[in-house]
């Protein structure tokens, strides 16, 4: 590691506030465009075998029924 | 040959790849981004003119070049719509440019932050800053017209154009941005310069841009696959694909 | 229409050309309303920046042409509306003539009732920043290829939200990141002439920006107006 100790590190000779906010604004950022389309398509496959489950129900019942 | 280009165009056999991919470019894409950051934070070796606020380079820099190559990525895929009429050329595109707002919107931030304790201001108005904004409004301009059609067929044929008219206009815009701002330089502003950059910092930097690159691919990837998702549920090979 | 096979593309451009401006002499305010709003906001500028004319004078470049743009942005915003609504814009679609060409006459005939003509009072609104009349050739003659080259790039983007509801702010957020080359070409034209410097180079860049958008934006328009229609 360059820095010394970890007190250094969060530091960084009085620029840390800067150099540390960068970094996590920047991953906030990108956890939430890598978190949309993951739960989106969570949701959307979700409704899908949903629907497909409705689907063979009903079927199954038409058939029980005649 | 045309059997891969062929295979591109077919929506079961992307969904398919993307599905394939994903699995393994996230976990990867997000060590890389990880490792990498603590190497730019934690062993690169400090700037002798800008101390440590210089560590700012390794997320600014790569999302600045990857935001940049994600509007010609945009416009290919407009190209591609526009021409041969392939409706996934339409989904690509519509991928890629919420990506690109996020990476300029990065490059922005970032390069605020970086101009507090170099220059002294939030915002100063350097050459590169004023490309970049424009670049996100751009970005946001094909998000927006997107957004305005009702028809999404006809909203993609429209950002297609859009993103070409914008694809030759770019190099015009940062040209003359450029030669604006060599008008009115303070000489005493300058970023790291043409000088020679130490191998030292100059690797996590390589790094650091390839991992945006990564993540970008995966985010297209992931955008692709939502997109997908939505247009064919009602599709017999994506209903069979799930209930698998 | 016996000879409709081969129409003569010089005069179809100049019996449109005539039509649409006899059009706009119909409906001066059209014409009127644009240069109005450019006058209404060169007098703002004094009245929030303060009186002095030695201040006014180096802000007058950009002031001029940030106006010259917002002002331009208004007429783009009406450019292919009514053709829309009154379905001729659909029957140039269909028409003969390729639709690249077809719409040149419009796009010259607002030029000439807008930029044109803002161009040539230009220097009255410059003297009223503190312009010296000296740089009014050079107000000029950039401004009449600015508005040119801005007229051509906002009619892709007028092309491109004619379709749609309240396409207004829409065009604004198209197109003004695209008139960035314009504005910096403009007044650094400017700036050089009231420097005593060369103005030469910045107005070639303007020429070539005209030359360029004429031969690549009517191309991008046509395609934007099939896009509109939905053709």
């Amino acid at each position: 590691m360059y820095f010394d100790s970890v007190a250094d590190a969060l530091a960084m000779s009085g620029h840390g506030v800067f150099v540390w906010g960068a970094y996590s604004i920047s991953f906030v950022i990108i956890f939430f465009v890598l978190l949309r389309p993951v739960m989106s398509i969570r949701t959307l496959n979700a409704g899908i075998r949903q629907e497909a489950l409705r689907k063979q129900s009903a079927q199954v019942a038409q058939q029980n029924a005649s | 040959m045309w059997r891969i280009i062929h295979q591109f165009g077919s929506p079961p056999w992307v969904y398919r790849f993307c599905d394939k991919v994903i699995p393994w470019l996230m976990p990867i894409t997000i060590v890389a981004l990880l490792g990498g950051s603590v190497w730019g934070l934690l062993f690169a070796p400090t700037d002798y003119k800008q101390g440590d606020s210089y560590r700012i380079i390794y997320i600014h820099v790569p999302a600045a070049v990857v935001a940049l190559a994600g509007y010609y990525v945009m416009a290919l895929a407009g190209l591609v719509s526009l021409v041969w009429r392939v409706k996934l050329a339409d989904t690509a595109m519509r991928a890629a440019a919420p990506i690109g707002a996020a990476y300029t919107a990065i490059a922005l931030i970032t390069g605020a932050i970086w101009g507090k304790p170099t220059w002294g201001a939030w915002w100063v108005w350097d050459a590169r800053i004023t490309s970049m904004l424009i670049l996100f409004f751009l970005y946001v301009g094909v998000i927006a017209l997107f957004e305005a059609y009702e028809n999404k067929t006809v909203a993609a044929r429209a950002c297609a154009i859009l993103s070409l008219v914008g694809t030759v206009n770019i190099p015009i815009i940062y040209k003359s941005v450029d030669w604006w701002y060599s008008l009115h330089q303070p000489a005493s502003i300058k970023f790291t310069g043409s000088s020679a950059i130490d191998a030292s910092m100059l690797y996590p930097l390589l790094g650091m841009i390839i991992t945006f690159y990564a993540l970008f691919a995966l985010l297209m990837m992931l955008n692709l696959k939502q997109s997908l998702t939505e247009e064919y549920a009602q599709s017999a090979w994506l209903n069979k694909r799930l209930a698998a | 229409m016996t000879e409709a096979r081969d129409i003569d593309i010089f005069r179809y451009c100049r019996s449109q050309t005539v039509r649409h401006l006899m059009l706009m002499v119909r409906s001066p305010s059209e014409v009127v309303n644009p240069l109005l709003f450019f006058l209404l906001v060169i007098v703002l500028f004094p009245l929030g920046l303060g009186p002095d004319p030695e201040q006014l004078s180096i802000l007058a470049p950009g002031i001029l042409w940030v106006v010259a743009l917002l002002s331009n942005l208004m007429i783009c915003m009406r450019l292919f509306v009514d053709d829309l609504e009154d379905g001729s814009l659909e029957q140039l679609a269909m028409a003969r003539v390729p639709l690249s060409i077809a719409v040149l006459p419009q796009l010259l005939a607002s030029w000439l009732a807008s930029g044109l003509l803002l161009s040539l009072v230009s220097p009255i609104f410059g003297l009223m920043l503190g312009l010296p009349l000296e740089v009014a050739s050079v107000l000029v003659v950039s401004l009449l290829m600015g508005t040119a080259i801005m007229l051509l790039l906002g009619a892709v983007g007028a092309a491109l939200t004619v379709g749609v509801q309240r396409g207004g702010i829409l065009l604004a957020l198209l197109i003004l990141p695209l008139y960035v080359p314009i504005l910096i070409a403009g007044t650094r034209a400017l700036n050089e002439a009231l420097q005593g410097g060369d103005p030469t180079v910045a107005l070639a860049l303007l020429g070539a920006g005209v030359t360029g958008g004429l031969l690549l934006a009517p191309l991008a328009i046509a395609a934007g107006l099939r896009v509109s229609l939905e053709l």
